[in-house]
């Protein structure tokens, strides 16, 4: 069994019943009219949307991510995947499902907080798009690695945020300060520094992951 | 018992000395504090909040180490002296937590400012908490100890970030930051010998503590483990 029929299998069975899609798109809305009811009709600042324009991603991401390995359990279906597959094979496609749901979940959330907040306005595309990506990754293997301590742990749904956001921290934090980097016009060389330490994240996030994975999966 | 009255000695000589000690402007007898500028008597408080800082850190540093002893052997005896580590952690990252705010109000005017060392203590302190509370959810001893030492593990890769990294892209307060000319390591070259062996003795002191309280604190939940295992 390869990671890409993993990825397939549950491409397929989150189209039959769209839990994951409809709940992230429903906190996507949520999240975003909160933040807009709340500002009123204040005018906020452009740094201010920048961030929250971070923390609207964090909490929709929270609300959605860890289904792929408590789906799992939930069907009681781990035990037939512990034998089908090997455990690197299985972390590869949750985690590229994982990726392909938070990307789209990013792409949504980008244009549509841009239609509805004036002030967010990126003058230095370029470095915007490198730290979307590096982000979505991040986010994408941090979440995935905690659902699976968290299917574990008994599904407890409201650890997820609980465990997911010191590890988080650092890569927001640094995300945050981009943005508003970005925001500023500043150039992409100028900006390395912020752009490696988000890459470094990204990478050691993805190397402990394959080698705890096994830990956690093998009960 | 020797370690034990070393301890008393040094933790009574560094407590009297580190309060008693007059900070003058011309330190010559052998037990004046120089006056650092800036700081005046607020100094003195370094003689427990930087110790209380570093028993955090090295609490979490055994804490994972126990945690990747007990990933490769599966004894639960390194669950126990990891969770013992985690418990005395958690106590002094609070007190350097408070200690640090307490010296930031007289010193930058504010208990709390976000500075990126307060940012990354705030953040050790949520790891703790996260820990207990995913110690607390899990039932099973075995998967607890598995999973608990799975994620401090993850949470232990970040520190890095947060002690090397942020300090040196976020503007700060505190000494050791991207944008820090003059004030410096306080530690390195505003103390004078008298104070820094004060300093050094108080680390050593609070270090020896931490290993006694961590000594104890396993033992005791072994033995609590064994009565229990008894009962039933």
């Amino acid at each position: 069994m390869k990671a890409y029929h993993l990825f397939r299998k549950d491409l397929f069975s989150e189209i039959r019943n769209r839990y994951a899609i409809n709940s992230l798109a429903m906190f996507i809305i949520v999240t975003i009219s909160v933040i807009l009811f709340s500002v009123g009709e204040e005018t906020i600042s452009d740094y201010l949307s920048g961030g929250l324009y971070w923390v609207v991603v964090f909490f929709t991401g929270m609300s959605g991510l860890a289904r792929v390995f408590v789906s799992e359990e939930e069907r009681g279906t781990t035990l037939t995947l512990q034998l089908i597959a090997r455990p690197e094979t299985v972390l590869s496609g949750k985690l590229i499902f994982n990726l392909v749901l938070t990307l789209a979940m990013n792409i949504v959330i980008t244009f549509l907080y841009s239609a509805l907040f004036p002030a967010f306005v990126i003058k230095s595309l370029m470095l915007f798009f490198i730290t979307f990506i590096l982000g979505t990754l991040g986010i994408a293997i941090s979440s995935t690695i905690i659902a699976a301590i968290i299917s574990k742990a008994g599904s407890k749904g409201t650890l997820y945020p609980v465990l997911s956001f010191p590890i988080l921290l650092p890569l927001i934090l640094i995300l945050i300060n981009l943005t508003k980097i970005s925001m500023d016009g500043t150039s992409f060389g100028e900006a390395i520094m912020d752009v490696l330490f988000l890459a470094s994240y990204d990478v050691v996030m993805l190397s402990v992951s394959y080698l705890l994975f096994d830990f956690i999966w093998k009960d | 018992m020797i370690w034990k009255i070393i301890l008393f000695l040094l933790m009574s000589y560094v407590i009297i000395a580190g309060i008693s000690f007059p900070i003058v402007e011309k330190p010559e007898a052998w037990y004046h504090f120089p006056l650092i500028p800036g700081l005046g008597e607020n100094a003195k408080i370094i003689f427990f909040h930087v110790p209380t800082a570093w028993i955090t850190v090295l609490a979490f540093l055994m804490s994972t180490i126990f945690s990747i002893k007990y990933l490769r052997k599966k004894d639960l005896d390194d669950d126990g002296k990891s969770q013992t580590a985690l418990e005395l952690g958690m106590v002094f990252c609070i007190l350097a937590t408070v200690t640090g705010a307490v010296w930031a109000k007289f010193t930058w005017g504010e208990y709390w400012s976000w500075d990126p060392r307060q940012t990354s203590i705030f953040a050790l302190l949520l790891i703790y908490g996260a820990l207990f509370a995913l110690r607390s959810a899990v039932e099973n001893e075995e998967k607890r100890a598995t999973l608990s030492a799975v994620y401090s593990i993850i949470a232990f890769v970040t520190v890095p970030f947060f002690v090397f990294i942020m300090p040196r892209i976020m503007k700060g307060l505190h000494p050791g930051s991207a944008d820090d000319t003059n004030v410096g390591p306080v530690v390195n070259f505003k103390m004078n010998s008298n104070m820094y062996l004060v300093f050094v003795l108080s680390v050593v002191a609070f270090t020896i503590l931490y290993f006694w309280m961590w000594r104890v604190g396993s033992r005791s939940l072994n033995i609590k483990e064994k009565l229990l295992k008894n009962y039933r």
